[in-house]
């Protein structure tokens, strides 16, 4: 702890004034730590320890934060997020083989990120469109009636 | 000062407005198990072993968060609390090593205590595996040993190593069945800045956290002939034994034959 901060966080202006804005206020954390997400794609460590010491936190519970949130990653994001349904429906209608598929196709287990960035894989639990199940969604796009012999296709579209 | 009026296990008590039903029974001398709570410093309902029934109530309250309120009518040995409290025993020990005997806080163990108290028997919740395994241990800090497979979450360590001590550096880390309290950064104890005062041993209520046990390094000095042994209870165990021998207070006392090793050439 105490740790130097070797970050460029210093270069990114907004982020440096929502530091100046939140300075020793704990009630800050949430907000500045969704904007370090979303401008870097995850929570660098150095990010996490400035946090820490700008916000006047404890830098277990910054950490704390951090691991509690789905919406908050320590690794590096793919550019584009693929979320496949596990919810009952999809389940049922094959979603089990559609991300054996997605596995296979992308060499890595849901929950990751592949090597080159280009895709993060993660299981969600009810997208709200049953009727279409099972449903897969990339970068937002939505992809209905999903099998295994569509994945390769679609993985294909996203750079 | 405001006072509240209210009914627990039949008997009226008058109470400071803004108390807690626990506090509240604790005043008329009813007992009401707890497991998380510690008084001004851990009061945040988590464990749900203090539940009672509270008249009128959608469901069970925790009696340590739970304010008082005019004409209340609370039961803190009803049937229903009694199942509440025995079935969260039962979770709680489902996901908990059943290793008591060889634990170090055997018998003295206030989860083993409520289990025994409530009559626990028979776990019917069986996980395939446990949260946590042996590998887990963080036995890194020359002082304090941290089994997360023990541990139930109750956070008391968390509070006093931030409320009291002022520390704070374990937290509640992941969620769910991965929750452990830990340094951040998957870091060990002796990673970060633990004063290793023990404060965290000394309010876990298990054995989840525990002084090193040195018993055994002990009999070997007390077995050998040629040392003369001599008791000092930590903290500041060199300091103390300096004063001892006379040496101006603040000395850190080392042994006569003890010099820094010759620079290597």
């Amino acid at each position: 702890m105490g740790a130097e901060c070797k970050c460029n966080c210093e270069q990114d202006k907004s982020l440096d004034a929502l530091f100046a804005q939140n300075k020793g206020n704990p009630n800050g954390l949430i907000v500045v730590m969704a904007a370090i997400q979303e401008s870097q794609g995850y929570l660098p460590k150095d990010y996490l320890v400035k946090t820490a010491e700008e916000l006047g936190v404890p830098l277990s519970d910054v950490y704390g934060v951090a691991t509690f949130y789905a919406a908050f990653s320590l690794r590096p994001r793919g550019r584009h997020s693929v979320n496949l349904c596990l919810g009952t429906a999809c389940y049922v209608k094959g979603a089990p083989e559609v991300q054996a598929m997605l596995e296979k196709e992308m060499g890595i287990k849901a929950g990751n990120t592949t090597e080159d960035r280009r895709f993060s894989l993660d299981l969600v639990r009810c997208l709200g469109a049953c009727g279409i199940a099972p449903v897969l969604t990339v970068n937002g796009e939505v992809y209905p009636r999903m099998s295994s012999d569509k994945v390769s296709e679609i993985i294909a579209k996203y750079e | 000062m405001a006072t509240v009026s209210l009914t627990i296990d039949n008997v009226k008590v008058e109470v400071e407005q803004g108390s807690t039903i626990l506090e509240a029974a604790k005043q008329i001398g009813v007992n009401i198990p707890t497991l998380c709570y510690m008084k001004d410093i851990n009061a945040i309902g988590a464990c749900r072993i203090c539940v009672v029934e509270v008249q009128g109530a959608r469901a069970l309250q925790a009696a340590c968060v739970s304010p008082v309120a005019e004409g209340m009518v609370v039961k803190t040995n009803s049937a229903a609390v009694r199942a509440s409290r025995k079935m969260t025993l039962e979770l709680i020990q489902s996901n908990h090593p059943q290793e008591c005997n060889t634990c170090q806080r055997n018998t003295n163990c206030e989860l083993q205590a409520l289990s025994e108290a409530m009559a626990l028997g028979d776990i019917r919740f069986v996980r395939p595996a446990q949260s946590h395994s042996k590998d887990d241990i963080d036995n890194s800090s020359p002082s304090i040993v941290r089994d997360p497979r023990k541990c139930i979450l109750c956070r008391r360590c968390v509070a006093v190593c931030e409320k009291v001590q002022g520390v704070k550096c374990i937290s509640t880390m992941n969620r769910g069945f991965e929750t452990v309290v830990a340094p951040p950064f998957n870091q060990s104890l002796n990673d970060v800045n633990c004063a290793m005062c023990g404060q965290c041993s000394l309010v876990c209520p298990t054995g989840a956290i525990v002084e090193v046990d040195d018993t055994g390094k002990v009999w070997r000095a007390l077995d050998d002939a040629n040392k003369h042994v001599v008791v000092q209870t930590a903290p500041a165990v060199r300091v103390a034994i300096a004063e001892e021998f006379g040496m101006e207070p603040g000395t850190l006392a080392q042994a006569s034959w003890w010099q820094p090793s010759p620079p290597r050439l």
